[in-house]
């Protein structure tokens, strides 16, 4: 699959941030031009999509929505095999039925097979328990057992698995183009006449949310917090302006001074780990622990892609990532402050400039995704119901299989 | 996202110049990269292998350039490959360069090319070049955005077709007592526009001794304003015009980029192409010049300036790292290194993939490679450590570069400074002292002096190195009873290698460019050369004495309240004595030196008395220096302190010379002195001035007083009138006051009866 190569190394290059979007479409041309064998169509699709999506994670291991939806894909890819079989199956057991000629032989193979549908609906819809993530079964274990019946109807079944899957992964594709959208629509559940939002930073799914609130008619003032050293909070005060909302900009450092006064802090996340914690733009946690002190409703919005599988304190994920020091200070300015050359050549001066804050989950009120509100202990149902425990670390099972 | 912004920008850049139908600027971007800095400043190491391919915190250097051109939306680069080109090629034939979409990799070979005037003659002689495009050297790492100095370039060339170059500097404060960057390269004057940014003026090797730069007057006169800078730093990316290579074909005595074409451009106004600067901010870019920097930008990238070209985040070519805290600060590790518990491993430092620490070994701001074996209680500081190195228990290395390959036995210890090239050995309990350099290869005996020569003879140093490799894989023992029983005992006891000695400057000069920092002893040394400079300015100024005691006593004396007075005159004094000094040098005329001297009265609101009084002692001291220099008579503007130091520690000086030597100059001068002369008073102002320098900072000239004197009025400089009155001055002194006068006391009494008898 040379084109598909390139194609990936291609995407690799074009970002160093790639969307959750673009790794969804990367992933349906990789299903679409992956060649299907007769047997294992769907071990074989995984394996496909698995040695891409490691090399994605590992591009950018920062950025861990890519890695979510290399196992949303996954995931789809075992749930559309799954359905075919149970069709299939079904289908035979019909015909059984219909042909009403109680043969022996039939009966047997269709309770066989019935039995083989239901091992393979156990092991691929039961939520991830201890027993799924310890044992270390072949990646599609049941799929090829099931598979094996029914030969004629095979090339037919595998076109039919590769176009259901790449269907799925269209849907989850608009489901991410529109899951501002879908946060947005409860905003008015949430935002109420004359209440005070604080947020930090700029986020588009927040903006959106402001928005529809404000559309609504709701009227409500904002306070925003720059968002230092990125400053993206004066960009969202900008726009928060120009769509007639009363705003506040404020320095982070005011937040707790001003969070007396605030109704409910509503902010974006970078991701939101599988324990309900979040993370966020730096400065975060702040916010998050002002709110806690004032009992004043902490709510993260974030679409379903941001929602990972993984701990935090998994040794996958790379929680943080440092910036150039020169978002804080000029170089020139501080340049002699860094001269190596002097003294005992070990800088003086340090700068650290990370992107991220982990809020633990115990300071998050509420998520809002486009699924509905969820509390943070709710986040493990959310996540089985996204991801399959086979799929939770995409790089060991590949290194493995290779 | 942002990679894509630029893109997107520099479509739209492009897309607007194509509308402009006479505009050849419509092909992609192209860049060339020299892959050869045409220096030898990192021998003995660029021997063996090409300067681009120096690992620089494990990756090779010309990786964060390619990585930088293609984040910068360079479509097409062109390589010129020169000393070990087969190396460079090679490498970049199996690295991802050469299979990006977008971005094509083309390398360009020559051999015999020794500057890199030649290489870019050679490359328009290729035809290659269709538009604009960005020439960079292979060893500058860079995070900065083109696009904004690549609109400003093409938007200038539009409206001027002579602004043929764009060069992006960087503000960086050099440090004033070793007077060079914290790159470790020269102080840097430029003289910019400040409003069209233009480069008036380019000088980094200016003379600091003397402590002066000279700048054409006619750039004072031809722009309104000049912005004179000494903290910039210049980033050695250049945006070109196609003109520029054309350019360096027309001129081909062009060699250097900045000597020759930089300075060459500036001073040429026949045709007046003209420089444009672009000043970066929160972007990196800096060129790797010599070990300082190399050292400079390695912990620049440590500490993430210039990010994302940082070790845990994964560009072409390096390994993902993992950053792991260390007390406030981050190390980069890879995650398959074998690290014993006890061993210390401190803040910014990066460690390489496969890399094995022995217990209780401490490392701190370092770098260490791929497949290093580190033994126990070993300490590493500051280092440079590249690929497959050993270090067995108990080494020190601090503050050195160490190269691929190097064995390192037991308890052998680097110096601060050292640098190691490949596979050396160095024996047991050996120490290798600060700032050497040691290599296989033996240092070529003809020395270059010429620095525009490079590298070795690429051919035949890879040969050679090929055959002691050779040697080097057969045991040891061959080895050393093969090589020369000289250098052997050089390393220790089964060391392999040799100690080159240094001569390019000397051990003076090592220092500055070396990968440790400056010693403290001689950051003392310096800052106190620099204050003594300082305070013999100052004492020259103030009581025109150069002799610490005086100066002391006359401060003592001072009362607080005049001090201020004090120093103005003392300045005064001084501008003119230099003002005088330098009419000498250049042969002013002397209308010119009246002009001048006016100008400096006004602008010290000072009499005609103390312009006289100045004037004479500026001539004076002429006088004096006169014979110790050299026989045309030149003079050194601000003689360094020891032969100030000398001419006042030995006065003898043939009294008639002295007296030859000043009659010479007054005559010379008198048409100066005596515009300055206009009544009685400013004449005995000279006479009380002379009589102080005789008795404090110009003894040699008492003995000759009288005759000088003499001489002066001969000259119609000082009249009878008021050398009597200075004698009915000094009638009621002290005895010692009286000195001169008794001296002189001769000719007064002639003088006296001279004017009787005209009554």
């Amino acid at each position: 699959m040379p084109d598909t190569q390139a194609l990936v190394m291609t995407f690799l290059t074009s970002l160093k941030n790639a969307t959750a979007r673009q790794t969804a479409e990367l992933l349906r041309s990789v299903i679409s031009q992956q060649r299907v064998p007769y047997t294992n169509q769907a071990g074989a699709l995984i394996d496909a999509v698995k040695a891409v999506g490691e090399q994605l994670i590992a591009a950018n291991p920062v950025e861990l929505a890519v890695g979510n939806i290399v196992r949303r894909v996954l995931h789809i890819i075992r749930e559309e095999d799954l359905s075919l079989t149970t069709a299939a199956i079904g289908e035979l057991n019909l015909s059984a039925v219909s042909d009403d000629e109680n043969d022996d032989d039939r009966d047997g193979n269709t309770t066989l097979s019935a039995a083989a549908v239901a091992a393979a609906a156990r092991s691929t819809l039961r939520p991830p328990s201890l027993q799924t993530l310890l044992e270390d079964t072949p990646v599609s274990a049941a799929v090829p057992q099931t598979s094996s019946s029914g030969a004629a109807d095979k090339s037919s079944r595998s076109r039919k698995l590769k176009h259901d899957v790449i269907e799925a992964v269209n849907e989850l594709i608009q489901d991410i183009v529109t899951c501002h959208e879908q946060i947005a629509e409860q905003a008015v559940e949430h935002i109420h006449q004359n209440e005070v939002i604080l947020t930090l930073g700029s986020s588009r799914t927040v903006s959106e949310f402001l928005f529809a609130a404000k559309e609504k008619k709701r009227s409500f003032r904002v306070f925003v917090a720059e968002g230092a050293p990125r400053y993206q909070g004066h960009l969202l005060a900008k726009e928060l302006v120009a769509r007639g909302l009363q705003t506040t900009l404020i320095t982070d450092s005011a937040v707790f001074a001003m969070i007396s006064r605030v109704n409910m802090v509503i902010v974006g996340a970078h991701a939101v780990m599988a324990n309900g914690g979040v993370i966020a733009p730096v400065g975060m946690n702040l916010v998050a622990l002002a709110a806690q002190k004032h009992a004043v409703p902490f709510v993260v919005l974030a679409g379903s892609h941001k929602l990972c599988p993984l701990y935090p304190h998994n040794p996958e994920v790379l929680l943080n990532e440092l910036r150039s020091p020169s978002e804080l200070l000029d170089f020139g300015e501080f340049s002699d402050c860094m001269d190596f050359g002097s003294g005992s050549g070990s800088p003086l001066l340090h700068v650290v400039n990370p992107a991220f804050d982990y809020v633990p989950p115990k300071l998050v009120s509420l998520f809002i995704t486009d699924a509905g509100g969820h509390n943070p202990s709710y986040m493990y149902r959310l996540i089985a119901d996204y991801y399959s425990a086979d799929d939770l670390v995409v790089q060991r099972r590949a290194i493995a299989g290779n | 996202m942002g990679a894509q912004k630029k893109r997107a920008a520099a479509a739209a850049a492009a897309a607007r110049v194509s509308e402009d139908p006479d505009d050849l600027a419509r092909q992609p971007l192209q860049a060339i990269l020299l892959a050869d800095s045409f220096t030898t400043k990192f021998r003995p190491i660029t021997l063996e292998r090409p300067k681009v391919l120096l690992p620089l915190v494990n990756v090779p250097m010309i990786n964060y350039t390619l990585a930088w051109l293609e984040a910068a939306g360079v479509a097409e680069v062109f390589v010129f490959c020169c000393a070990h080109s087969k190396q460079v090629i090679d490498y970049l034939e199996n690295s991802e360069w050469f299979s990006q979409p977008n971005f094509t990799v083309k390398t360009i070979e020559s051999h015999n090319i020794i500057s890199a005037g030649d290489a870019l003659r050679l490359i328009y002689e290729q035809n290659v070049i269709h538009g604009d495009f960005v020439l960079i050297s292979g060893d500058t790492v860079s995070n900065m955005s083109l696009t904004q100095a690549l609109q400003e370039h093409k938007e200038r060339k539009k409206k001027d077709n002579n602004a043929v170059m764009t060069m992006i500097i960087k503000k960086s404060k050099p440090s004033p007592i070793t007077r060079q960057s914290r790159l470790g390269t020269d102080e840097l004057f430029m003289a910019i526009d400040p409003n069209t940014k233009q480069l008036l003026y380019y000088e980094d090797k200016a003379d600091h001794s003397k402590g002066t730069i000279c700048l054409d007057k006619m750039l004072l006169a031809e722009n309104p304003s000049i912005s004179l800078h000494n903290d910039k730093q210049d980033c050695y990316i250049d945006i070109c015009s196609p003109e520029v290579l054309s350019l360096f074909t027309d001129n081909f005595d062009y060699q250097h980029l900045r000597r020759h074409f930089v300075k060459g451009l500036l001073l040429d106004d026949i045709m007046g192409y003209k420089i444009f600067t672009h000043e970066i901010h929160s972007s990196y870019a800096a060129r790797i010049d010599n070990y300082r920097s190399y050292d400079i930008v390695s912990k620049d990238i440590i500490q993430r300036w210039t990010y994302p070209y940082v070790p845990d985040v994964k560009f072409c070519g390096n390994r993902a790292t993992k950053l792991e805290r260390r007390g406030i600060c981050f190390t980069a590790f890879n995650s398959e290194i074998e690290q014993s518990r006890s061993a210390q491993v401190g803040s910014f430092t990066v460690i390489g993939y496969g890399t094995k620490i022995g217990s209780n070994s401490k490392i701190s701001d370092s770098v260490i490679g791929e497949g290093c074996t580190i033994g126990s209680n070993v300490l590493i500081e500051g280092s440079y450590i590249w690929d497959n190195v050993i270090i067995e228990d108990g080494c020190e290395l601090r503050h050195v570069i160490v190269c691929d390959g190097v064995i390192m036995k037991a308890g052998a210890v680097l110096k601060p400074g050292v640098v190691l090239s490949f596979k050396v050995v160095i024996g047991e309990r050996f120490v290798v002292p600060a700032y050497s350099k040691v290599s296989l290869l033996q240092q070529p005996t003809v020395h270059d002096s010429d620095e525009e020569l490079e590298y070795a003879d690429n051919s035949s140093g890879t040969v050679e190195f090929s055959s002691i490799q050779g040697t080097a894989d057969q045991s040891n023992g061959e080895m050393t009873s093969e090589s020369s029983e000289a250098h052997k005992p050089k390393l220790g006891t089964g060391g392999v290698g040799y100690i080159w000695s240094i001569c390019e400057g000397g051990q003076e000069e090592e220092w500055r460019h070396s990968v440790a920092p400056i010693p403290e002893d001689k950051l003392t040394e310096l800052s106190e050369a620099m204050d003594d400079d300082q305070e013999l300015v100052t004492q020259d100024r103030t009581a025109l004495s150069t002799s610490g005691e005086l100066i002391s006593d006359s401060n003592a004396s001072e009362g607080d309240d005049n001090e201020d007075s004090k120093d103005d005159s003392v300045y005064f004094e001084k501008e003119v004595e230099a003002t005088f000094l330098r009419a000498v040098e250049e042969n002013v005329k002397v209308d010119h030196v009246i002009l001048e001297v006016n100008s400096l009265r006004l602008s010290y609101n000072m009499t005609s008395a103390d312009c006289a009084g100045a004037v004479f002692y500026s001539m004076m001291k002429l006088a004096i220096k006169t014979p110790h220099s050299s026989a045309i008579g030149l003079l050194t503007l601000y003689p360094s302190p020891f032969s100030m130091v000398a001419s006042n520690a030995y006065p003898i000086y043939l009294s008639g010379e002295l007296q030859q030597n000043t009659a010479n100059i007054i005559t010379t001068w008198q048409k100066l002195l005596k515009s300055y002369l206009l009544e009685i008073d400013e004449e005995i102002e000279i006479i009380l001035k002379f009589e102080e320098m005789c008795l404090e900072s110009a003894k040699e000239f008492s003995p000759l007083f009288a005759r000088i004197l003499h001489i002066l009025y001969d000259k119609d400089i000082l009249q009878e009138d008021a050398i009597l009155r200075w004698a009915d001055e000094k009638e009621g002194a002290d005895e010692s006051d009286k000195v001169f006068v008794r001296q002189s006391e001769k000719f007064i009494q002639w003088l006296r009866e001279a004017s009787e008898e005209e009554d």
